[in-house]
């Protein structure tokens, strides 16, 4: 059986030249999806090599910079979960960061590792939407929403590696997810909200993660009805082993109605 | 490449692309660690990295260098099981045994850090480990029999 290599950088600046100059070389993190793929060799093209960015302290940590928190491409949930930081600017990545998996995939699983492998699923992907994230490479920062091109597709040049994600700290995102089980569930469908600036962004009811942009145009006119009547054309849901098109779109519909409705969404005259 | 695994020092020749959990079994002898689903649902194959409970189906191997690793073989400080392995028998907390390694590493960890646990922190700190013959019950009171 052919044997993929295992490359360890010394850095990060030595884990940019090796993948520039390696052909067949793919970068790994914690591992979480594409430890499988290895094992059962389905990942398309097949590696010669896997470029080990685990344990580079370039890309660990949570940093607060100006009006910005940065965390690292390969700092694991459990790390983001615990940062004072993230829990009290960005409280829905935190939450979106305990419904992934268990204590063994948060221990493992990266933002890095999230946004390369792109699923339509991935579930911290709503959160950097509606925050509008912006994801920080070896060479650029590139808008959250100019990354995702297609099913499992992004904007990434083929030798370009993920260094982290900074975001902003100007509003309040709420965020819910719905499976089949509180942990290891795939979401049926995954979303992050804001009301000001209008941001609804959603998982697993399209090709990949989007935001529901007439939905959002409903919500800056302050038509909450609006939005919630205008989601289902924003979307592209599918029947598949986890569920139906027309559950994913009933569930979005309410998921945005209650995701409108909280402390952090409701506008101050529609209180009670 | 070397590492620690279960207090030894132990080397391994051969591609750091391995899955750990082939290493442990098929190199190693480790075989306490099982295989369930091979895709980070089921937890049987958890292990401790530095002390941090990991799927070791998703870790390639070459991950852990220099780094300790801790086994279900690495519980038991020479013949005398842990209060931990103890409840487990007493309770009854093993049917067909295969999640019985993850769970016990998972549960070990759960321990460590919180001082009291209620049966919904158990619930929470097991999740990632699946029993298939759904024995969960026993298991929790087991753990929960440690807490007090």
């Amino acid at each position: 059986m052919h044997e993929v290599t295992y490359i360890r950088p010394r850095n990060l600046a030595d884990a940019v030249h090796i993948y520039r100059t390696t052909p067949g070389c793919r970068p790994l993190a914690g591992g979480t999806d594409l430890m499988v793929m290895l094992h059962a060799r389905t990942l398309r093209p097949e590696p010669e090599a896997m470029l080990d960015l685990w344990s580079l302290a370039e890309l660990k940590g949570v940093r607060r910079a100006g009006d910005m928190v940065e965390i690292g491409a390969a700092e694991s949930y459990t790390g983001i979960i615990a940062s004072r930081d993230v829990q009290q600017h960005l409280p829905a990545l935190a939450a979106a960061a305990r419904t992934i998996g268990a204590a063994q995939i948060q221990n493992r699983g990266t933002l890095g590792g999230n946004l390369a492998n792109a699923s339509p699923a991935g579930d911290t992907l709503p959160v950097l939407l509606a925050y509008d994230a912006t994801v920080v490479t070896d060479r650029r920062a590139i808008p959250i929403d100019q990354f995702f091109t297609g099913y499992r597709q992004t904007a990434l040049q083929a030798d370009e590696l993920i260094t982290g994600v900074r975001f902003p700290l100007d509003r309040q995102v709420v965020f819910r997810k719905v499976g089949t089980r509180a942990a290891q569930a795939i979401s049926k469908v995954v979303m992050a909200v804001s009301r000001h600036p209008a941001r609804i962004a959603i998982g697993s009811v399209a090709e990949m993660p989007l935001r529901a942009r007439g939905a959002e145009a409903a919500l800056e006119r302050n038509d909450v009805a609006g939005a919630s009547a205008a989601v289902v054309d924003d979307i592209r849901p599918i029947d598949d082993v986890r569920s139906t098109a027309a559950y994913r779109r009933q569930v979005t519909q309410n998921v945005l109605r209650e995701l409108l409705d909280t402390r952090a969404t409701r506008e101050p005259s529609s209180g009670p | 490449m070397r590492f620690t695994l279960n207090g030894q020092a132990v080397s391994f020749e051969g591609s750091g692309a391995r899955r750990l959990l082939d290493v442990l079994r098929e190199e190693l002898g480790a075989t306490g660690t099982k295989e369930g689903c091979g895709e980070g649902e089921c937890g049987a194959c958890s292990v401790l990295i530095d002390g941090e409970v990991v799927d070791s189906c998703l870790v390639a191997v070459g991950q852990v260098e220099g780094r300790e690793v801790t086994t279900v073989e690495g519980l038991a400080d020479g013949g005398r099981l842990t209060a931990l392995q103890q409840a487990f028998i007493q309770h009854g907390a093993a049917q067909c045994g295969i999640c019985t390694p993850g769970m016990l590493l998972a549960a070990h960890v759960l321990l460590q850090q919180a001082g009291r646990l209620t049966a919904d922190d158990v619930r929470e700190g097991l999740a990632g480990n699946l029993c298939r013959c759904t024995g969960y019950t026993k298991i929790i009171d087991a753990v929960l029999s440690c807490t007090k």
